[in-house]
């Protein structure tokens, strides 16, 4: 292998890491920034996201749009879940993760009692090219761009519409913001709903990759988990550097000992940062402007 | 006797429900009704209970961990794991025979509490708290349960013991009590009932002594407020990882008694579902109460298996809906709203105390 593949065939490993990564991490950064609040049926809106656009794919929809009503039905799914459960807890923000964890206990019980062990998925598109002696899923290349595209949007939505600097003066002083008019419990609702939504991409586009089981939000969690632990309480400052920086150590271990080692080195990872850096990296890059 | 009303006071205090003669002799009656138990019930029955209590343990350390120090540890079942899995590889190795097998208990145990110090180091002095802290336990158990998932190869052996990826590893001896005239082979049955029942009121009487004693005393003003714990120049790094450790020590002797009851553990001990569960025992029961939270541990794990028997799929969904609704409608658990409510009418002639 010449240096340029190795060089190609490092970069895709990389891009894909930081794909997975950036992906299935932002809703929960965006639910955990805004609210403080850290959702541990994640896992579950992921599935939900895939299992929608799967049956959407199923039915004729193009998968493109199949993705996107996998997201929408999360988002609402979503607002439902905050105005039912969520809502009532923000006073106790340690008792959203039992809840929510009761929450992804009926989800992947109730789906498999509903639907099954598993269900039969859809092929991933777009076939794949040839670099040197290697060929590359262009699937892969499409979810980076995702990636990209997310953290785009999501940058754009904050700085830039009416929404994002109602959600940012909520943040920041919540009855500040409630005292100059804005309904902070919908902005709340609309958050969460978003990092739902965010999750059920992030499912819906891994949904072609992988098989389609009731406990397939498992698979995304971990890196999730750790990616905002790192990553602390900002989402661009935050999560984005995280993913980069994770996505180097999955790709390098993962290349060299496999999937699993990936991941314990991700874990391990995780532990020496929080050793250093206990407030994430947005708490070290924020620490001069704080 | 003034030895013994000494020992009494050590087990009361503000940071235990039930207090005085009353409350004590319900103990000693429900500690006979338990010794009693056997004689009219049958060996499998017995069996069955003692698989509820060895889950006790790990309830109880998560309610000092949770309960009183007021950390979200989400990986107990990462403890349980190591230590059972620690067991089945020293007997498989050794043997049962001179007790090695107890040996072997309070080596697993102590190799998982050696663990969680290792991880507690990181994560009490990195200052992690909160919801990280649960979240990073909880990645924890996830990580180890497909580490183990994936050592189904014959590579993955050590000694004798072959780690059997996703089956899990079984065959290991029960414990073994070496008796004059022949050891007793504690199966799941009437002895084994006696020697965890020995167990458990140990552990129980002790974490009593510890959480009103000093160290409990101030483990619960650092659940109420770290700042002012350190400010009043309590290092509540180090009260933390000592009680990360004594919970962890405690999920590994549940994960050890389950090994050895079962002869049997898998990497699923240490998954998703399974590191849900210890939480909704002691968030139904009530974390901030031992008593409570055993009592809880009790019920919902009857409940559990009468539903499981019953409705068999959803049983997990109703431990789900369980755990919402208790978080929504009775923050403090299900049997601490009770017991507080039975306790009332008593409790008139001391008001301000909780």
């Amino acid at each position: 292998m010449d240096v340029g593949t190795f060089l190609f065939s490092a970069l895709y490993q990389f891009g894909d890491a930081f794909a997975f990564l950036v992906l299935s991490a932002c809703g929960l950064a965006v639910i955990f920034g805004m609210m403080g609040v850290i959702n541990l049926a994640h896992g579950e809106f992921i599935m939900c996201g895939a299992y929608v656009t799967v049956s959407a794919a199923h039915a004729g929809v193009p998968l493109p749009l199949a993705i996107l009503i996998g997201a929408l039905v999360s988002a609402l799914v979503g607002a439902v879940v905050e105005v039912l459960v969520i809502r009532h807890l923000y006073s106790r923000p340690l008792d959203t993760i039992v809840a929510t964890w009761g929450l992804s206990l009926i989800g992947t019980q109730g789906t498999l009692i509903l639907l099954g062990s598993t269900m039969a998925g859809v092929g991933t598109p777009f076939g794949s090219f040839q670099v040197g002696d290697y060929s590359y899923s262009v699937y892969r290349l499409v979810l980076f761009a995702a990636a990209v595209t997310v953290l785009a949007g999501l940058y754009a939505l904050f700085n830039w519409t009416r929404f994002g600097v109602m959600a940012r003066a909520t943040i920041q002083v919540p009855h500040m913001a409630a005292a100059l008019g804005v309904d902070t419990r919908l902005v709340y609702s609309l958050t969460f709903a978003l990092g739902a939504g965010l999750a059920g991409l992030a499912g819906g586009l891994y949904a072609p990759t992988m098989t389609l089981v009731p406990t397939m939000g498992t698979t995304f969690i971990m890196e999730a988990f750790v990616t905002v632990v790192v990553g602390g309480a900002d989402v661009f400052l935050g999560t984005a550097p995280a993913a980069a920086v994770l996505a180097v150590v999955k790709a390098t271990m993962t290349s060299w000992y496999g999937q699993l080692f990936g991941q314990i080195g991700l874990l391990l990872a995780v532990i020496v940062v929080i050793r250093v850096l206990p407030r994430g990296i947005s708490g070290f890059l924020l620490r001069e402007r704080a | 006797m003034n030895a013994l009303s000494r020992f009494f006071r050590r087990l009361e205090g503000p940071q235990t429900l039930g207090r005085g003669p009353a409350f004590w002799v319900g103990f000693v009656l429900v500690l006979a009704a338990a010794c009693a138990y056997p004689q009219f019930s049958d060996g499998y029955t017995v069996g069955n209970t003692v698989y509820f209590f060895t889950w006790i343990f790990m309830a109880l350390g998560l309610c000092l961990i949770w309960g009183y120090g007021g950390s979200l540890s989400f990986g107990q079942t990462a403890f349980f794991g190591i230590a059972g899995y620690s067991y089945g590889i020293l007997t498989i190795n050794f043997g049962a025979a001179y007790g090695f097998t107890f040996v072997a208990l309070l080596l697993a145990v102590a190799i998982g509490a050696l663990f969680a110090a290792l991880l507690g180091y990181f994560l009490f002095f990195g200052r992690i708290s909160g919801v990280f802290l649960g979240i990073v336990t909880l990645s924890v158990t996830l990580v180890l349960e497909r580490f183990m998932a994936q050592t189904a190869g014959p590579e993955w052996r050590i000694g004798a013991a072959r780690l059997n990826g996703f089956n899990g590893m079984s065959n290991m001896p029960p414990l073994t009590l070496p008796w004059p005239g022949g050891d007793i082979v504690l199966f799941p049955d009437v002895e084994l009932y006696y020697v965890v029942l020995g167990l458990l009121v140990v552990v129980y009487l002790g974490l009593r002594i510890l959480v009103n004693s000093p160290f409990g005393n101030i483990l619960v003003a650092i659940r109420e407020n770290p700042e002012r714990a350190e400010m009043l120049g309590y290092d509540i790094r180090k009260y933390q990882l000592g009680t990360f450790v004594i919970g962890a020590a405690l999920a590994g002797l549940s994960g050890v008694l389950y090994t050895s009851w079962g002869q049997y553990i898998t990497p699923s001990s240490m998954g998703m579902t399974a590191a849900a569960l210890p939480i909704v025992w002691v968030a139904v029961g009530g974390r901030s109460d031992l008593t409570t939270t055993l009592v809880g541990t009790v019920t919902v794990l009857a409940v559990f298996q009468a539903l499981t028997i019953h409705g068999s799929q959803y049983a997990l969904v109703a431990m789900g809906a369980m755990l919402v609704l208790t978080v929504l409608l009775a923050p403090s658990g299900l049997i601490f709203a009770l017991a507080r409510l039975i306790a009332r009418p008593f409790s008139k002639r001391q008001p301000g105390d909780a």
